[in-house]
């Protein structure tokens, strides 16, 4: 597990049913593009957030396959329609396997 | 035309700060066959998708840029430029709000940006814009 | 001698027409959409005509780089300050105690706290900065480690501390017990360094709003440090900055937590006494 990783989210408290409402999500993580060279010459490895996805109540809100021209501290802003009360899941999947994840809940009405 | 000292030196600076020179032909070549993958080689109209990014990019290691393609089941974002030119694709699931992300991303030098959205009927667009990525004075 | 200078930096800055913002622009700046930051302001007395107003570093970068520091949820910075608040609450040391142990809510207990660093300390009769501050507070009150200056984890800590003065006016004290220090940061920021020849005012007092090569010069001031650089993504402390200034003269380079910049600190953040602490800021 890379160290220190931590999400950042904004999402809202509450919404109207059926609102649309602005995400922001922000987390730590170096995103090590694989371009790097050591002081020896060497290439220091890949090692990024390869996707990141966001649910409300289980359903996909949306899919982001990333790549390494992501910048380190990757920062998304997004839409999504809030059709009931429930619960935001922010997942982050890192190439080393670790999975990263936070929940925003929002009330209706 | 005769320069003189400080004619030269000015525009040799002026001429190093901007990185206006192309950048490696094979890092283009490997920009259209991710294009290719994404639209499977379909015909790709201009218009119908905005992208935002900043004409000079403050520093070419974050560069906040947005696409937004009205109707659009994904968009991908590639910088032709860059050794890596897929930067990432947006699939807009079932509640999504609008077919529109921001993120930020690394350029690599001065290049096209490109974003390609996938409409819902299977049907592709595109826009693309030059960001200027320059090589800062003492902090840059 | 000046001269030349002058004109070395003057004919680069003519080189680059194509770049239509040249002064500090006029934006304002408030974030989270409450927090009204002065980020322009009439010069601190000391400062006897050198600069008409003090204006925040935040003026002179892109309006997209501005963008980002304009809300808790665009600003990287604010990644580090959540990592300062969970090692807050860490017990270390040999005494057993966190940060919170003495010092509980942060935001009660350090609201002001950046705002009047550095300063000097009756205890130890010495000058200190906010991170000679945290270490101090550390080594003799938690008997634990000091962290190491200038890196991430003393840096975040800064940052964290000093956000819970965001929109307050700078305020250090430039006389009594600290005024000999005041005058030798004053004596060091008017120093020509290295084989370019440059002090911090040949640029930061003498070119700001000019360009050197496509950097948008400004007058170097601290009120936004610790700072969120977008060239290394990650935060940086002042002192860090001066270093890499110096390096930049091509001269031989100080220390963080040396005498020497901890007299600059001092000096260079009271040029910017009025403005409002930033920290952490966004930057190129």
């Amino acid at each position: 597990m890379a160290e220190g990783v931590k999400p950042r989210v904004k999402a809202p408290k509450s919404a109207a049913a059926g609102e649309t409402v602005t995400l922001k999500t922000l987390i730590s993580h170096k995103m090590e593009s694989g371009q790097r060279k050591k002081k020896d010459g060497s290439p220091i490895p890949r090692s990024i957030i390869n996707r990141f996805t966001c649910e409300y109540n289980g359903k996909s809100v949306i899919d982001v396959a990333m790549e390494p021209s992501i910048s380190t501290n990757p920062y998304f802003e997004f839409k999504a329609v809030v059709p009931e009360a429930g619960d935001f899941k922010f997942t982050w999947y890192d190439d080393d396997g670790s999975v990263y994840e936070t929940t925003k809940s929002v009330k209706v009405g | 035309m005769s320069f003189s000292r400080r004619d030269t030196l000015a525009l040799g600076a002026g001429a190093v700060a901007l990185t206006a020179l192309p950048l490696r032909v094979s890092a283009a070549a490997s920009a259209d066959e991710v294009i290719n993958a994404f639209t499977g080689g379909a015909d790709v109209a201009d218009g119908g998708v905005e992208l935002t990014a900043p004409e000079i990019a403050e520093n070419g290691n974050t560069v906040p840029v947005a696409v937004a393609a009205e109707g659009a089941a994904a968009i991908i974002i590639v910088a032709t430029g860059n050794p890596n030119p897929n930067v990432a694709t947006f699939n807009f699931g079932e509640l999504s709000g609008a077919s529109s992300a921001s993120t930020r991303i690394r350029l690599a030098g001065t290049q096209e940006v490109a974003a390609i959205a996938k409409m819902a009927d299977g049907s592709f667009k595109k826009a693309s814009r030059t960001v200027k990525v320059t090589i800062g004075g003492c902090g840059g | 001698m000046k001269f030349k200078t002058m004109s070395l930096v003057a004919a680069v800055a003519v080189a680059l027409p194509t770049f239509a913002i040249a002064d500090a622009d006029d934006d304002k700046l408030v974030v989270n959409g409450d927090m009204e930051m002065v980020t322009k302001t009439k010069a601190a007395a000391h400062l006897d005509g050198a600069l008409d107003e003090a204006i925040s570093g935040w003026h002179f970068r892109s309006d997209e780089t501005q963008a980002l520091q304009a809300d808790d949820f665009d600003n990287p910075g604010m990644i580090y300050v959540d990592q300062a608040m969970d090692d807050w609450v860490k017990v270390e040391g040999s005494e057993g105690k966190s940060c919170a142990s003495c010092h509980d809510d942060p935001a009660e207990s350090m609201k002001g706290v950046r705002a009047v660093y550095p300063k000097w300390n009756e205890e130890t009769g010495k000058l200190h900065t906010l991170q000679t501050q945290i270490n101090h507070c550390r080594t003799e009150r938690m008997g634990a480690e000091p962290l190491k200056y200038a890196k991430t984890k003393i840096n975040r800590m800064e940052a964290m501390i000093s956000s819970h003065s965001r929109g307050m006016p700078v305020n250090v004290a430039i006389d009594g017990p600290v005024a000999d220090i005041w005058a030798k940061g004053k004596e060091m920021y008017y120093t020509r360094f290295g084989q370019l020849e440059l002090s911090c005012a040949s640029c930061h007092e003498e070119n700001y709003g000019n360009h050197i090569r496509s950097d948008h010069l400004s007058q170097g001031q601290i009120n936004g440090f610790p700072v969120y650089r977008l060239k290394n993504a990650k935060l940086t402390s002042a002192q860090a900055r001066f270093k890499g200034c110096i390096r930049d003269t091509r001269a031989e380079t100080f220390s963080p937590n040396s005498d020497e910049f901890h007299a600059l600190e001092l000096y260079v953040t009271s040029r910017g006494n009025g403005l409002s602490v930033e920290g952490p800021s966004v930057r190129n």
